[in-house]
């Protein structure tokens, strides 16, 4: 645990493949308990910095730590201490939604009477128990994405990483996902969250803006909008967005 | 060892679920055990014959009749033009061209002396080679039939003859069977072990879902070792199915023990999950790892001593299969269920393949990242 109220710190974090600098020294602080949005054209650079963060990728300089680890020496530490949820749907189409949620409660750890209540009460609070036995191929996308989200705070972490929750999900979908984006915050879980829909940057506590592999802009969402006098964070974004020299891939 | 036994469980569960790998599991050994043995046998038979006869004699036709019953041949054509039978042989519907000329039989009674011709279509150069020689020793059989109706008394022969007789050692009848099938249980084990394994790997890359394992705190040894023990189990599981199937099919029992064959095929399934672990770590979708594997078969087989003699091989060639997994498990299987090899003969074998198993292990282990 860490001892202060800082979540996740980033100082100068940068990471290079070869002449190609994907992040260049972001810096930035993410307070526990907070939802920060972590916005950006594609090819910004934000699952690059993502993936340092979640010790996926050796940064190439500059410092992290997460939940109090350090993102160089203590991935393993840091492994415990968050939940991750990638762009490509991660659960196991083959298996039953109570086998993955068995699957990923156990490989963290947790004891069998842990995974047996938690997973009762996760059902129930889906409204998936008539599904519970079958397998996760034949859901529809909105709830294979609930579920990759619950199963990726199941063990209970103090951060959890979204790259992207919401992608080709519908609105009302969307809508629930984020109450339980919310959920989750209230019961102190750090969310850091990247995404493309600028009516969910609404919904953060703090958002960043990356382009061009550094960070731009780091406010409030009412805050930037007052700064670039714009009335939407769509205007925010795209005021940041049309000055990047990379093409989106 | 807990994170192992959740690993383990949900591996077995996806096996279990594919219908595709109970198919692979179960159809396979079948089909490759129960057809390609009869196809893969070296002996050649019905050869195409194409008979030019002079002569039109007594003799003649007695040789012509000696050659087509000794169950090689098959008359395809009896004509009197040498170039008649050429042509056969040009719409490749003759083999072999045998010419018997005119006054063959006089020539014999008259002179003891005659003489054959014998034209041989070498396209496929093995057919041509077997097919020259059974012809030529039915031409001598005959050639003693004839003289021995002469000689009426048998009792010092005129001339002195060799002959040689031989007894076949560990495959009395020479039956090709006992020589393939065990060397194909050893495809289907080899192609079970690291193919399937490497799929299974890749085909989590390309899900994503490997990424998903990655950041949890599952060590690299479990995830690996969560892959590896289904697949070993998997691979005794076909080579017990295959052991039964040449023994219900072929009524081939293994001469040695039974134990020797695990113990051997326990740790060749080490070495060759190494090698479907490597494969995976050097491949990025199941396109990609199939493509390579379909070729190491290849080289894997054709440079093994399956099908063709290593000892006949050139010496680079030899080399190759110094380095082939492949090899030393079908030189076992074909010690121990021909010969009846124990533990004690294939020591040297079961060593090499332990190194194997090391050098491929660690360099798949060092070679697969968590982190990039």
């Amino acid at each position: 645990m860490t001892t202060n109220n800082i979540a996740i710190q980033a100082v100068e974090l940068t990471k290079r493949f070869g002449d190609f600098t994907a992040v260049d020294a972001i810096s930035f602080e993410v307070k526990k308990g907070e939802i920060f949005g972590f916005l950006g054209a594609n090819g910004a650079g934000k699952t690059t910095a993502m993936r340092m963060l979640c010790g996926l990728s050796i940064p190439s300089s500059g410092k992290a730590a997460v939940a109090g680890f350090d993102v160089y020496k203590q991935t393993e530490q840091i492994k415990r201490s968050i939940g991750y949820m990638s762009q490509k749907f991660s659960l196991y189409e083959d298996l039953t939604v109570k086998e993955n949620i068995r699957f990923y409660a156990g490989i963290y750890g947790k004891s069998d009477a842990f995974i047996k209540e938690k997973t009762a009460f996760l059902l129930k609070e889906l409204r998936l128990e008539a599904e519970a036995s079958k397998l996760v191929r034949s859901l529809p996308l909105g709830w294979k994405q609930k579920l990759a989200f619950s199963v990726a705070i199941f063990h209970e972490p103090e951060i959890v990483f979204l790259d992207e929750p919401t992608g080709g999900v519908d609105p009302v979908t969307r809508r629930e996902f984020w109450n339980m984006i919310y959920q989750a915050a209230e019961s102190g879980i750090t969310i850091f969250v990247t995404t493309h829909y600028m009516d969910e940057a609404e919904y953060c506590n703090r958002v960043s803006i990356m382009v061009d592999g550094r960070i731009d802009a780091l406010d409030t969402p009412a805050a930037l909008k007052r700064k670039f006098e714009a009335r939407s964070m769509d205007e925010v974004f795209l005021k940041l967005a049309r000055k990047a020299k990379r093409s989106g891939d | 060892m807990r994170t192992l036994r959740f690993l383990l469980q949900k591996e077995f569960r996806q096996i279990f679920r594919d219908p595709s790998i109970i198919r692979i599991i179960f159809m396979m050994p079948s089909i490759q055990l129960l057809i390609l043995p009869w196809a893969a046998d070296y002996e050649v038979k019905n050869i195409q014959l194409s008979v030019v006869d002079h002569d039109h004699s007594q003799y003649s036709r007695q040789l012509v009749n000696k050659v087509t019953s000794s169950g090689y041949f098959q008359l395809q054509d009896y004509s009197g033009s040498y170039s008649n039978a050429l042509q056969q042989v040009e719409h490749d519907k003759a083999d072999l061209v045998l010419e018997i000329p005119a006054d063959f039989e006089k020539n014999l009674i008259r002179d003891n002396e005659s003489t054959l011709f014998m034209a041989i279509n070498a396209i496929n150069g093995v057919k041509a080679n077997l097919g020259g020689a059974y012809l030529r020793s039915i031409v001598q059989d005959y050639n003693r039939e004839v003289r021995a109706k002469w000689v009426q008394l048998p009792r010092f022969s005129p001339e002195v003859q060799l002959e040689v007789t031989s007894s076949n050692w560990f495959n009395a009848a020479m039956n090709y069977k006992l020589f393939m099938v065990p060397g194909i249980l050893v495809v289907l084990v080899t192609m079970v072990g690291s193919f399937l394994a490497s799929l299974n790997i890749v085909r989590e890359k390309e899900i994503g879902t490997i990424e998903q394992i990655n950041v949890t705190p599952v060590k690299k040894y479990h995830f690996i070792l969560g892959k590896l023990i289904p697949f070993w189990i998997l691979g005794l599981l076909i080579l017990s199915i295959g052991l039964t199937i040449a023994w219900l099919a072929y009524g081939i029992i293994p001469v040695g023990s039974l134990l020797v064959i695990y113990t051997f095929a326990a740790v060749y399934l080490l070495a060759v999950l190494g090698l479907g672990l490597l494969l995976s770590t050097y491949t990025s979708n199941q396109q990609q790892a199939m493509l390579l594997s379909f070729f190491l078969m290849m080289v894997f087989i054709l440079l093994s001593g399956l099908y063709t003699s290593i000892d006949s091989m050139p010496v680079w060639a030899r080399a190759i299969t110094k380095v082939n997994p492949v090899t030393y498990f079908i030189d076992v299987m074909r010690m121990v269920v021909l010969k009846g090899s124990g533990l004690k003969d294939i020591g040297p074998h079961l060593l090499t393949m332990l190194g194997f198993a090391l050098v491929l292990n660690s360099w798949a282990v060092l070679h697969y990242k968590k982190r990039s």
